[in-house]
Parts: C-alpha cells; structure tokens; sequence
C-alpha cells in the first residue's frame, strides 16, 4: 500500500455508523472524520449497522425540515479513495430495507462477518 | 485481535449493549461501565443474554459504579468480574483495540 504518511504508518480504521440521521449530529460528524481521515491516506473502512443504515437511504430530502441533506456525500466518498462501505444485512432487514434502498454501492454482509471484520481492524470509531 | 468493547448506557434506554453482544467475538473483553452496570445484575431481563456472553468473552463491570447506584456487586452474574479502574486500563492495554458502543 502506498505511505507518502511521511513517517506515519497506515492503519486500518472502521469508522461504524449506528444512528439514524438529522435526529442527532452523530452521522454527520462521523461523516466529516472519514473525510479528514482520507487525507491521511489511512486505509478506511465504513460500517454501517442498526439505525445507521439508514443514513445511506435513497430519496432523503431535508428541504422542509431546514437542516443540509448530507447524504450526497457518500456518493463523493468514492473520489476520495473511500470504497471499502459495508452494511449489515439483519439491520436492513429489522427495517424493511434491502441493498436497492440505498444510495451507494455497498457490500451487504451478515452480522457474524461485521463481527469478524471488527476484529481486523485496528482503529474502531463507533458512533 | 481482541477488542475491547465498551457500554456506557442502560440496555433499558438504548439498543447499545444489545448491539454490542450480537458483534462481540470469542475472545473479546466488554466492560459495562456507568448506566450500563445494571446489566450485569442478576435478576434482570438481560441477565440470560450476559450469563451466555460471558462463554465466550470476558465481562467486567466496574466496581465504582455499582457502588454509586447501590448495587451490590456481590449480586452480580456468574462469570462476570467486578473491577476497578487500573483494572479498565488494563483492559484497554491487553486489547488490539477498543470499540466504544455510543
């Protein structure tokens, strides 16, 4: 993997989503970790699990609630080298969901391989 | 690696400890600390799902807040330990990493 880090070393991060949007500021901060994290050429994984899923729902307009609808951002993430999105299928599913509800392209895992990918990480950021 | 997963939250408000448990792999440690403690209560709803946790993973409560709420940690389920705050950091220096369930 390249390490222009000057002297850093690249770590694997997992930045894990678990709140809905626009109800609290979490999913919007997190969203702005991952893009500074990019900047650091580090190797960027993003979960998405429980009502976090739903940060990545197709169709969300927040004209009439007066608040930015951040959600075109994770289409940009792609741009920055973020590729590497994971959502967990039985959280899709407690909420009605599937893969062609959301808005990027993921890879939908069960929740035994979200555990085993936790464990590969070196950094975790759950929020 | 071994995580060290970290509850703060009554699993009676929030989903954390709950989401916690389901990604939680063999060999982990979770440390249920403030509001979280009275998970680790006999007698409660959750006092199953941590008794099969602790199978698996290392359940620590910490002591301190047991105490605060009056909980006696004498009462606490089988397989859990009650530590105390050196106790947390070594649980925080024994791990790969540490995940905070917020």
């Amino acid at each position: 993997m390249e390490d222009d880090f000057d002297g850093g070393t690249v770590k694997k991060f997992m930045f894990v989503n678990r709140k809905a949007p626009y109800g609290t500021i979490y999913a919007l901060e997190v969203l702005e970790m991952v893009l500074i994290s990019a900047a650091f050429d580090q190797d960027v994984h993003l979960a998405f699990l429980d009502d976090g899923v739903l940060q990545i729902k197709k169709g969300q307009d927040t004209k009439d609630l007066g608040h930015k609808n951040f959600s075109p951002t994770y289409r940009a993430l792609e741009g920055y080298d973020i590729e590497k999105l994971f959502v967990e299928q039985e959280s899709l599913e407690e909420r009605g969901l599937t893969a062609a509800d959301l808005m990027v392209d993921v890879e939908v895992i069960s929740r035994a391989d979200m555990a085993k990918l936790m464990g590969e990480m070196d950094v975790i950021l759950t929020a | 690696m071994s995580i060290l997963h970290t509850v703060n939250k009554s699993p009676f408000e929030r989903a954390n400890l709950s989401s916690c448990l389901g990604h939680a792999n063999a060999g982990d440690a979770i440390m249920l600390y403030e509001d979280a403690v009275i998970a680790a209560m006999n007698g409660t709803a959750f006092a199953a799902r941590i008794a099969d946790a602790a199978k698996g993973c290392k359940i620590c409560v910490l002591g301190a807040d047991l105490k605060a709420r009056g909980l006696d940690p004498a009462n606490v389920v089988a397989g859990v330990s009650v530590i105390d705050y050196a106790g947390f950091v070594d649980l925080a220096a024994d791990n790969a990493s540490v995940n905070a369930w917020l």
